[in-house]
C-alpha cells in the first residue's frame, strides 16, 4: 500500500472499507502534511484536533456503508460550515462563525466525511489568482511563487500538495475549473441548478455553483454524486433525475460527437496550448469520439458580458455587509459613517471595484444600456449552446489561455486578469456543466487543462468523456514537495 | 465614455464605501480601462433579442409558509459587533 497521503480518494475509501486503515489512521496523516505545509497558504482555519476526535469517534463504530467513511476533508472557506470560522477571504468576515450548515457540505458530512478544516481563496471568489484573499497568496505546489489559480486556489493547491483528498470548490467564472487547470488536478463545475447555493457565500446568484475538486475522474464522480441533491432551501435548485455518477462511469465513449469551437482559437494563444488541444483532439478520437467542427459565434463577448452580470449581482448580494448584524465593524460618526468606513475598511481593493462596477452598471439612467444589454447577450450566449447541441454532444477546448503564472505578474492590470477566464466564463454564462482535466505540461513544466463541457444535467456523459480521455492522456503530476522542509 | 472623479464620488456613495482622493483617481482609472473592454458588446445590434432573465428557464416554486427555525434568536444575534439584550446597536440615528 503506498503513502495515505497519495492514495486517491478511491482508493482511501476502499482501504477503510476493508478494514486496511482506519480513520485515524487517514485522518491523522493528512493533518500531518497539511501541517508541514503551511508554506503553501491553503488554509485559512484548521479543524485540526476536532477532525480528530471525529475520526477516532468514526472508528469505535464505523458505518462502513457510507460513501465517505471517515474521509476527511477540507473545504473552500465559503461554505458556511456550523461552528467553525467561515471568512469567504475577507477581513469583512473575519470574524464569522456560522450558526448553520451549507447544504452542500452537510451532504458531505452526512456521507461520513469529516471536516479538516476551510481552504484559503480570493476574496469573496472575485479573483483569478488567490491573490484578492486577505489572508495572503496561496503558493501552488508545481513551483514556489507561482499561483493557483483562484478563486479556488486554496483548494487547488490542497489537492495538488495532498493535504486533503478531495476538496469542493465553487465557480462562477471559471474559479474551479482554471485552478485545477493550473495546479494539474480534475475540477467539475456542475449544471446551474445541480447543487444546492444554500449556505455558500454569495457572490453572483445567477452563476454561481459549488463543485468537486479531485486527483482523478472517478473521485470527481463520486464527490459529485454527494452533493448534487434537490433543495428545497434554494429556490433555484432543480429538481431533475441525478445519476449515481461513480457506479455508472465508464469509458465507453464510442460514437460520441465532440464539437470542437472554432472561435476558442484566440489571438496571441501561444502555441502549446494549440498543440494541447489538439492532442486532445487525438486521444478523443482515440477513446472512439468523432470531433466536428462548430461555431459558437457570440463567444468573444462572453466576458464583457460577466463583466457587468457578475459585479451587479455582486453589488447587490455585498449589500448585505453592512457592520450591523455580523462581521467587522468600523467606529462612525453616525449610521452613514458607520457603514461607509466599515465597507472602505472591510472590503478589499478587487472586491470595492466590483461593488463599484455593478453600482454603476445598476445604476439610474445606466440599466438599459449595461445590464439589459448584458442579458440580451447573455441570451444570444446561451442560443450558441443550444445550437451547436443539436449536432453535438460535448464540446472540448483548452481550459484557459495560458499556465499559471507568477505571483505579482498580473496584480496590477484587472483586464489582463480578466483575460484568464475566457474559456470558462462562456459556461457558467450558459449555466452548463463544465469539466477540467490535467492534459500536458507546457515548456516550464507547468500543467495545461482540457475542458469538456456539457448539456445541462449531462455531467455523466462528460465525466465518462473525461474518463475515457484520461487513461490515454496518462497525466503524471510533477509534485517535487519543494516547500516541505 | 469616461468615468470622472465626480461620478466615482456618486458610485463610492451609493456603494456605501467611503474612497479618498488617492484611491479614488486609481478607481477612476481601472474603471475606465473596465468598461473600455464592456463597450465591445455595443458592436452588437440586440433590439430583438428577449433578455435572458432565468438560465434555467424553469417556474420557481412556491413553498408553504410555514415557521421551520423556532427559538433561534440567541444565534441571530450572536455574530454581531454588538448587541444589548436581543437588539443590535448602531450608532444614532434619532436626535
Amino acid at each position: 500500500m503506498s503513502e495515505i497521503t497519495k492514495q486517491s480518494l478511491t482508493e482511501l475509501v476502499e482501504n477503510i472499507k476493508n478494514k486496511k486503515l482506519s480513520s485515524t489512521d487517514v485522518t491523522q496523516a493528512f493533518i500531518q502534511r497539511s501541517e508541514k505545509s503551511s508554506e503553501l497558504n491553503a488554509y485559512i482555519t484548521d479543524d485540526f484536533t476536532s477532525a480528530l476526535d471525529k475520526a477516532k469517534k468514526f472508528d469505535q463504530n464505523p458505518n462502513l456503508d457510507l460513501k465517505l467513511p471517515g474521509i476527511p476533508m477540507a473545504v473552500k472557506d465559503l461554505f458556511c460550515t456550523k461552528n467553525v470560522k467561515t471568512t469567504a477571504g475577507s477581513k469583512i468576515l473575519n470574524n464569522f462563525v456560522p450558526t448553520y450548515e451549507s447544504t452542500v457540505t452537510e451532504n458531505i458530512w452526512n456521507e461520513g466525511a469529516i471536516l479538516l478544516g476551510k481552504l484559503n481563496c480570493d476574496e469573496f471568489a472575485m479573483g483569478s489568482s488567490n491573490e484578492t484573499s486577505h489572508f495572503g497568496n496561496v503558493q501552488n505546489p508545481i513551483d514556489k511563487n507561482l499561483v493557483p489559480g483562484g478563486s479556488s486556489g486554496g483548494s487547488a493547491s490542497a489537492v495538488a500538495g495532498q493535504l486533503t483528498p478531495i476538496t469542493i470548490g465553487t465557480d462562477t467564472g471559471g474559479s474551479i475549473r482554471q485552478p485545477a487547470s493550473f495546479t494539474g488536478i480534475v475540477g467539475l463545475k456542475p449544471t446551474y441548478g445541480s447543487c444546492s447555493r444554500y449556505g455558500i457565500v454569495a457572490f453572483a446568484s445567477s452563476l454561481d455553483q459549488a463543485g468537486p475538486m479531485a486527483q482523478n475522474v472517478k473521485d470527481c464522480a463520486l464527490l459529485q454524486e454527494v452533493i448534487s441533491t434537490y433543495d428545497l432551501k434554494d429556490s433555484t435548485s432543480i429538481n431533475f433525475k441525478r445519476n449515481h455518477y461513480s457506479k455508472e462511469l465508464t469509458k465507453n465513449i464510442k460514437g460520441k460527437k465532440i464539437g470542437i469551437p472554432k472561435e476558442y482559437r484566440v489571438d496571441g494563444m501561444p502555441k502549446e496550448i494549440e498543440d494541447l488541444w489538439q492532442k486532445g483532439i487525438q486521444y478523443a478520437k482515440d477513446c472512439g469520439a468523432e470531433t466536428i467542427d462548430i461555431s459558437l459565434p457570440h463567444t468573444s463577448y462572453a466576458l464583457p458580458t460577466y463583466y457587468i452580470v457578475a459585479p451587479a449581482e455582486a453589488s447587490s448580494n455585498l449589500a448585505r455587509y453592512d457592520g450591523v448584524k455580523y462581521g467587522y465593524r468600523a467606529k462612525g460618526e453616525n449610521l452613514i459613517d458607520m457603514y461607509e468606513k466599515t465597507r472602505s475598511e472591510g472590503f478589499g481593493a478587487e472586491v470595492q471595484r466590483r461593488i463599484m462596477i455593478g453600482t454603476y452598471v445598476l445604476s439610474s439612467g445606466y440599466y438599459d444600456a449595461y445590464y439589459l444589454k448584458a442579458q440580451k447577450v447573455r441570451k444570444l450566449i446561451k442560443n450558441d449552446f443550444d445550437e451547436a447541441y443539436k449536432k453535438v454532444d460535448a464540446i472540448l477546448t483548452p481550459s484557459t489561455p495560458s499556465s499559471a503564472f507568477k505571483i505579482g505578474e498580473k496584480t496590477n492590470d484587472p483586464v489582463s486578469m480578466y483575460l484568464n477566464d475566457i474559456f470558462t466564463v462562456p459556461v457558467n454564462l450558459a449555466g452548463l456543466p463544465g469539466i477540467s482535466i490535467p492534459a500536458g505540461h507546457d515548456t516550464k513544466g507547468y500543467p495545461l487543462g482540457l475542458q469538456i463541457i456539457g448539456k445541462a444535467f449531462d455531467e455523466q456523459n462528460i465525466l465518462n468523456i473525461a474518463f475515457a480521455m484520461e487513461e490515454k492522456i496518462n497525466f503524471k503530476n510533477k509534485i517535487t514537495d519543494w516547500w516541505i522542509k | 465614455m469616461s468615468i470622472d472623479l465626480k461620478t466615482i464620488k456618486h458610485i463610492s456613495r451609493l456603494s456605501r464605501i467611503s474612497v479618498d482622493e488617492k484611491r479614488a483617481e486609481k478607481l477612476a482609472d481601472d474603471l475606465n480601462s473596465i468598461f473600455e473592454f464592456i463597450e465591445k458588446l455595443n458592436e452588437l445590434k440586440t433590439d430583438d433579442v428577449k433578455p435572458l432573465t432565468s438560465i434555467a428557464e424553469t417556474t420557481l416554486k412556491f413553498r408553504s409558509d410555514e415557521i421551520k427555525s423556532k427559538n433561534i434568536r440567541e444565534q441571530i444575534i450572536k455574530n454581531s459587533p454588538e448587541d444589548n439584550e436581543d437588539y443590535f446597536v448602531v450608532p444614532k440615528v434619532i436626535e
